[in-house]
């Protein structure tokens, strides 16, 4: 009974801190702090640079490094104990983490005993569990698209870039500003608005996000808008309130009679083994539809993916490879899989 | 899965303990297991390696090898290891200099910069500094002004212009010097280390404010990454010490032990929660527990320390001792308790029972706020008599609390069910004076 734990949780933590904390009040005067509403820590950042030419899809953005590269040096001499452990290393460095990092390996080597093309496998074993890329496709209707992911992933900025996207392939975009939680989100959605030539909605801080999700399919009905993205404050995955919150705006969305097309989760490609905690809580609380690898311009290479594909079946739908307002690109399992096996 | 690596090593140990003493290649393929924990907790490759390495030379001692509990053994071991990887004592946050002192807040786009810089100024107002905050991230849109309101709701002013962060960062200073400020804060953009030249300008507004710290923002939830981040920030700007953010997520934070290993920097703050207040000073020692699963109970009886009424904790703990609890003293405890946080984040915090099935993560499993709230509403809707006597609550009193809860009669039951059993529980743990060892009340009991 979940009931009975509470209570004993309750009453041995409020005898051992009554007592410890009378010793301690004894010892020096302890005042209460002050509860503020507090910010959360979820910006990304751009720089607005001058647009390059259409993007196209990618798996991420390459620096240096060829495709594969180290692994076809690796396997140069042929296989030994040393260059399977390297292609070990390599991935555990991915963040594919050590379970399916061993388990690829012992795969590899069971069907190449002597290395041949080790790197031509292990890639279409990435590209097999990955799955078919899926694009975007959106109807004639209002479409809304949800977004959501944990602090500081990238939600809004992934929202300005895909709101210029979805505005250069002639669609009218709105983008409602459904994180009233952290200061001055909506101010920097404004700006993303702005830039990417998408109407905003927003309320002030504090604002119930239901409410300005409700508010945002009614205006963007009456204003003719064909797709409506929402951005919603940054949550930790294991703060049960605020992912109940999320369902929430889902419903409403759906209430106030738009259909959620799609929902996204915007992963950073320098999250560790916890981004699978994330994205089976955020599963368990809305139906994500797709997940949008942020920061791939950096070092990282995002190889949680994959366990949130296998696992989840939720595939990677978008990829972040810069700070302009274009670097949002399709996601390509090729370019993705070139990527992790690289050294760039 | 596992979920805690003494219970895995404990599985891999207890297959040994069999034929008697342990032999070396069974240590090997324990600390296979603790390898593969680490890189779970996203502990850097070569630091799991090295400290995988150094924990096998000392498990293969004689007295580990022939001790009668050698699955604990290796796991303190392995704790005490981690713990000189995470640089051992806890370091405290010093700012030694003539004022104004400048602290430099570094580090990549989402890592948490701004909150902690606000974080970190409520937390030096409150020891009596006077902070100025300086929002020097002129990249991400609407930063600052993010900046400016978390500074109006701690209190502390906040200062920016122009369009240049070097002449900007440099100006702080003497804004500071002009209005009485002892420490400079400064927030500046996020960077991606491979942005080099993003790098060069950090390392210009180093150069010109010459600060006292240059603390790197971490996210927890950082994998592999974190140690090449870590090394490139130390490079170009010398970072003094780490801030861990978002660790009130449930990720290990294996990231953090990597940092600190290969850099030598301390840990001095970790970001613990969404209210400002939530920086807490950062213990190497209660990480390493966290990492290998352990729970972590001290940061928990502190945060209680901190949240909870002493008295009314006080005057719950004679009720309690004296079999005489009752619901009233429950819903105030409940309330005490939701100040603490999310019941999910308090239940990680504690140890597992150790030992075969884990009774307290799974009904831990089952607890969620929604419940809390529903125990909490039908406790509302008695009146002040039925709380404090349960017994007289009859039939048509049940009606009324579960129309007036919103919830049925058969909820009431059962809530009321529940606590007969809870306080049966209560009496019976109080009356064994097992006091402050939750570890050590065994599964079964809990299921009364």
């Amino acid at each position: 009974m979940w009931f009975v734990l509470v209570f004993a949780l309750l009453a041995v933590l409020l005898v051992i801190a009554g007592t410890m904390r009378i010793v301690r009040r004894r010892r020096a005067g302890l005042g209460h702090g002050r509860v503020f509403p507090a910010a959360l820590e979820h910006p990304a950042p751009q720089r607005h640079g001058e647009a390059p030419p259409e993007a196209s899809p990618s798996g991420g953005a390459f620096r240096g490094g060829g495709l594969g590269s180290t692994l076809k040096g690796l396997f140069h001499g042929g296989a030994t104990e040393a260059t399977w452990h390297e292609l070990e290393e390599l991935l555990l460095k991915a963040d594919v983490g050590p379970k399916a990092a061993s388990d690829m390996v012992h795969r590899v080597r069971a069907d190449h005993p002597t290395g041949g093309d080790v790197i031509d496998t292990v890639r279409t074993e990435i590209l097999s569990i990955l799955g078919p890329d899926r694009p975007l496709t959106l109807d004639g209707r209002l479409s809304v698209i949800l977004v959501v992911g944990v602090n500081g992933s990238g939600k809004t900025t992934t929202i300005g870039k895909l709101a210029k996207r979805l505005v250069s392939e002639g669609r009218i975009v709105s983008v409602a500003a459904a994180d009233t939680f952290r200061a001055a989100a909506g101010e920097q959605l404004a700006i993303w608005a702005r830039v990417a030539g998408a109407q905003l909605i927003a309320q002030d801080r504090g604002a119930d996000p239901g409410a300005v999700a409700f508010d945002a399919v009614k205006a963007s009905e009456a204003r003719g808008v064909d797709v409506l993205i929402v951005d919603t404050a940054g949550r930790l995955h294991t703060k049960q309130p605020l992912m109940d919150e999320l369902s929430k705006i889902a419903r409403v969305i759906e209430k106030a009679g738009a259909a959620v097309v799609e929902t996204f989760l915007v992963l950073d490609a320098q999250t560790g083994q916890n981004g699978i905690a994330q994205a089976r809580a955020f599963t368990d609380a809305v139906t994500i539809t797709g997940v949008v690898l942020t920061k791939t311009d950096g070092s990282a290479k995002g190889g949680i993916v994959l366990a949130v594909r296998e696992e989840l079946g939720v595939p990677v739908r978008f990829v972040g490879v810069g700070e302009r307002p274009n670097d949002l690109r399709p996601f390509d399992a090729g370019v993705f899989a070139d990527r992790l096996l690289s050294s760039g | 899965m596992f979920d805690t690596l003494t219970e895995r090593l404990d599985g891999v140990f207890s297959k040994l303990r069999k034929r008697g003493k342990l032999h070396p290649k069974q240590v090997d393929n324990a600390l296979a297991d603790v390898r593969t924990a680490l890189l779970e907790a996203d502990v850097a490759v070569e630091v799991a390696d090295d400290l995988v390495n150094r924990v096998r030379s000392r498990a293969l001692s004689e007295e580990v090898l022939k001790s009668l509990t050698p699955a604990q053994q290796v796991v303190k071991i392995v704790n005490e290891e981690l713990n000189v990887t995470l640089g051992g004592e806890h370091r405290p946050f010093t700012l030694p200099g003539a004022p104004p002192v400048v602290v430099l807040v570094a580090g990549v786009q989402g890592s948490g910069k701004t909150t902690a810089c606000a974080k970190l100024a409520k937390h030096l107002k409150s020891k009596g500094k006077r902070p100025l905050l300086v929002g020097a991230d002129l990249e991400r849109p609407a930063a600052v002004d993010q900046l400016r309101t978390l500074g109006r709701e701690i209190g502390v002013p906040v200062w920016s212009e122009g369009r240049d962060p070097i002449k900007l960062a440099k100006n702080s200073v003497k804004e500071a010097e002009r209005t009485g400020a002892d420490v400079v804060i400064i927030d500046t953009a996020g960077r991606l280390h491979v942005d080099s030249e993003m790098m060069r300008q950090a390392r210009k507004i180093k150069d010109v404010t010459k600060p006292t710290h240059v603390l790197m923002a971490c996210d927890a939830m950082t994998g592999q990454d974190a140690v090449i981040q870590a090394r490139e920030f130390m490079r170009d700007v010398d970072t003094t010490g780490f801030i861990l953010t978002k660790l009130d997520g449930d990720a290990r934070g294996g990231a953090a032990l990597s940092m600190t290993a290969v850099t030598g920097r301390p840990i001095f703050f970790a970001g613990t929660g969404e209210r400002l207040d939530d920086l807490e000073p950062f213990y190497p020692d209660r990480m390493a527990g966290r990492i290998l699963g352990m729970g972590d109970v001290l940061t928990l009886i502190e945060k209680a320390q901190g949240t909870v009424d002493a008295e009314k904790a006080a005057a719950a703990a004679e009720q309690m001792l004296q079999g005489r609890f009752n619901l009233e003293d429950f819903l105030e405890q409940l309330r005490q308790m939701r100040k603490l946080g999310p019941i999910q984040d308090i239940l990680k915090m504690l140890p597992g029972v150790p030992g075969g099935k884990n009774a307290v993560k799974e009904m831990a499993e089952e607890v969620n706020e929604a419940e809390l709230r529903r125990a909490e509403a039908m406790i509302l809707s008695m009146t002040l008599e039925e709380r404090r006597n349960p017994a007289i609550i009859s039939g048509s009193r049940r009606l009324r609390i579960a129309n007036g809860s919103g919830t049925t009669t058969a909820d009431v039951n059962q809530l009321l069910k529940d606590f007969e059993g809870a306080r049966k529980m209560m009496r019976s743990m109080m009356g064994g004076k097992r006091l402050p060892g939750m570890a050590r009340i065994p599964g079964p009991q809990l299921k009364a």
